[in-house]
């Protein structure tokens, strides 16, 4: 059924089509229509879970902790301020191996209060353990979550993701999409078959004391989960392919970067807005490419290394800035490439922050100013883009 | 013994109780408790953090599973009788 949806409901979609058992979720703006929607569909009968009202995100995820270690496939949605308060928990999810999948509405971190775009939240979880995917359309978001619980919960892997929507831009915008047929959809993913559980007769505890002799044994088992999770994502989104006809560019999605001199790394929505600007500079006879960042995390360090080697200049737009450093995509970006044998020069660029609008006219300015980076020294390595009161004008 | 990673479950499910995890096994210092100079005032067992010290007749018998070797009954006891000596081993 092709019809039109906002970004909200292509995830409450997702979830729906995943068959998920046991939905625990706090409201939060602007991931509210997500859980709105699916406690429509749990009341009228369209899907059959149970809806876990809960006072708080680190409730809700511990909600979900507990459900899947029974057996159950779960979901939740959250936002910003509700991410960061589940922290601790997420890094339990991880830990304990539960593969749940989870969709952050990625939202600017307070103060100054901003309810708009901004990959603080998201960026701030790199470390606990979970997959995170960035979107750039609707349809991407209901087919990436469809394709997480089947990457998560594949043996070898048996770890968390995070699908990441965009404020707003994604959330609150009708978009076409294509829901797929349920049958479809459960032809390509089969119930949750979790390999431990919860017995009922069967005193155990999960996640229990190990000493210092033993810890590490299990941390190492699970970056074996992450570093497989990158291979499985490509698998199964060629899986996706075939039954489905679409796909979203596996994990680094290039666009038109074969012949590129200089491109663009930046992940959500506006990589979307960027393809729009690579075709017009190319009608223009610039050579600039598009790598669009899908996961942060597995990072698709052989992809971006790969593209290193080939082109001249990398910029780099983060959405996010972390103090004291740079933005997290850049250094990430910066260190695989680094062991590229020919390194291309490399900028980073602040912009778009707490939902101020990165306009095709800031994406040109970007790729002329690493254009002309490649053909002299890069004066400041991290640059804000578009901040009153800065020298340079970028509209 | 450790485990190698390829021998341990992807999180560790333990089939006992968390009052099994024995963890007197960090201890540097021990308590060794002198009967013969107790005088039963039971100081020590309210002071205890892991609460550790049983009373047999008044008189502590510290369960070693699990006692840290913090030294505060050692520190507390007004007749002197519990003293800190090195653990052997390791």
């Amino acid at each position: 059924m092709r019809t039109v949806m906002t970004g909200n409901y292509a995830s409450a979609y997702g979830a729906k089509l995943s068959r998920a058992e046991v939905i625990a979720a706090y409201p939060i703006t602007p991931q509210t229509s997500i859980v709105e929607k699916l406690a429509d569909f749990v009341g009228t009968g369209e899907l059959k879970a149970k809806f876990i009202p809960v006072e708080s995100e680190h409730s809700a995820m511990a909600a979900c902790i507990a459900a899947e270690t029974a057996g159950a496939r779960t979901y939740t949605a959250t936002s910003s301020h509700g991410l960061t308060l589940m922290h601790e928990v997420l890094m339990w999810a991880s830990g304990a191996r539960l593969p749940i999948v989870m969709t952050n509405v990625s939202r600017a971190m307070a103060p100054p209060w901003s309810v708009w775009v901004d990959h603080m939240d998201s960026v701030a979880q790199r470390d606990t353990g979970w997959m995170e995917f960035f979107c750039a359309s609707n349809q991407e978001v209901l087919d990436t979550i469809i394709m997480a619980y089947k990457t998560c919960e594949s043996s070898g892997v048996m770890l968390p993701a995070m699908v990441i929507e965009d404020a707003f831009i994604l959330s609150h915008t009708s978009e076409p999409v294509e829901v797929p047929d349920q049958q479809l959809v459960d032809s390509f993913l089969p119930a949750y078959s979790p390999e431990f559980k919860i017995e009922v007769g069967k005193a155990q505890g999960f996640g229990s004391l190990v000493k210092p002799d033993q810890y590490m044994e299990f941390r190492y088992k699970a970056m074996l989960g992450m570093k497989e999770a990158h291979d499985r994502f490509l698998n199964v989104e060629r899986e996706f392919k075939q039954i489905f006809g679409r796909e979203h560019g596996g994990l680094l999605e290039r666009y038109r970067c074969e012949d590129a001199e200089v491109v663009l790394v930046a992940a959500g929505s506006v990589a979307a807005t960027a393809k729009d600007v690579v075709d017009q500079m190319r009608e223009k006879g610039s050579r600039v490419g598009l790598a669009r960042l899908r996961a942060f995390r597995p990072f698709p360090h052989d992809e971006i290394r790969a593209l290193a080697s080939k082109v001249e200049g990398v910029a780099v737009l983060d959405r996010s800035f972390t103090f004291g450093a740079a933005g997290a995509m850049f250094t990430e970006v910066k260190a695989s490439a680094y062991s590229s044998q020919k390194r291309p020069v490399l900028k980073n660029y602040i912009a778009g922050l707490g939902g101020r609008d990165i306009t095709p006219k800031v994406l040109e300015r970007i790729f002329e100013d690493i254009q002309l980076c490649t053909k002299r020294s890069v004066e400041s390595e991290v640059e804000w883009v578009d901040v009153a009161g800065l020298p340079r004008r970028w509209r | 013994m450790t485990k190698s990673y390829a021998e341990v479950p992807l999180t560790p499910i333990s089939d006992t109780p968390s009052t099994m995890n024995l963890t007197g096994f960090w201890r540097v210092m021990k308590p060794i408790v002198d009967e013969t100079k107790c005088k039963k005032c039971t100081i020590c067992w309210k002071f205890c953090p892991d609460a550790v010290i049983e009373l047999v007749d008044g008189v502590p018998v510290i369960d070693l599973r699990y006692c840290k070797g913090c030294g505060i009954c050692a520190q507390e006891c007004p007749s002197k009788c519990i003293v800190m000596v090195k653990e052997e081993g390791e």
